[in-house]
């Protein structure tokens, strides 16, 4: 049974991070490719960890895997919102079709229609 | 030095397929680390490739039953962070002075 379980969130996992790499792939401009690569890849790789938990021997492996997942949620965040940040400065080119709504003005205008 | 698979049924099909998905993953972000338009695009590649092997470690561990191979997941993740934070300073000083 946990081989099961191990294997399906191995694969899901797996998926995952090939989700981020199809997103690098096809979004337009960097900050999408910024969206896809963090948040799918660090689902993928939380996935991964929660497997080998399932799979490991002792309350020890545990502990290593749950520190590589703890420690990449902890520091792909800050790792991206800095990378945003620096390009945003750069003014790297955006997609066209980016809107830019300074003060909220179009905020939940769509909604109460 | 031949590694043998200490997984084998299910769970070693399982493993396989992952790191098929992790290989299309890692030639996707190939691609883009050598195509992106701009600096930043690169940079992000590089951060994915990163997290890619990450993960790809953890997975190794799995498959090879050695568990020195977290060991070395854990200190990529140390060094993959610290890489991110040195290429951000790095393209807003080269990039950000011309504006300025």
């Amino acid at each position: 049974m946990s081989d099961a379980i191990a294997a399906f969130l191995f694969v899901a996992g797996g998926f995952f991070c090939m989700v981020a790499g199809i997103g690098l792939i096809r979004l337009n401009d960097v900050f999408a490719r910024m969206h896809a690569a963090t948040k799918a890849g660090t689902l993928g790789l939380g996935l991964i960890c929660i497997a080998v938990m399932v799979k490991a021997e002792s309350l020890l492996h545990v502990a290593e895997a749950l520190f590589v997942f703890l420690f990449m949620i902890a520091s792909a965040p800050v790792g991206s919102h800095l990378i945003g940040r620096a390009s945003w400065r750069t003014r790297v080119p955006m997609d066209p079709n980016t809107q830019i709504d300074p003060d909220c003005s179009m905020f939940r205008r769509n909604r109460a229609r | 030095m031949i590694i043998e698979s200490t997984a084998s049924g299910l769970l070693g099909n399982a493993l396989s397929l992952t790191v098929l998905f992790l290989v299309v993953a890692l030639l996707a972000a190939a691609y883009r680390l050598i195509a992106g338009p701009t600096l930043s695009d690169r940079v992000v590649a590089l951060d994915l490739i990163s997290m890619l092997l990450v993960v790809f470690l953890v997975v190794f561990k799995m498959i090879s039953g050695v568990n020195a191979y977290i060991y070395v997941a854990i200190g990529l993740a140390l060094i993959s962070f610290l890489a991110t934070v040195a290429f951000a300073h790095y393209i807003d000083r080269t990039e950000g002075d011309s504006d300025e």
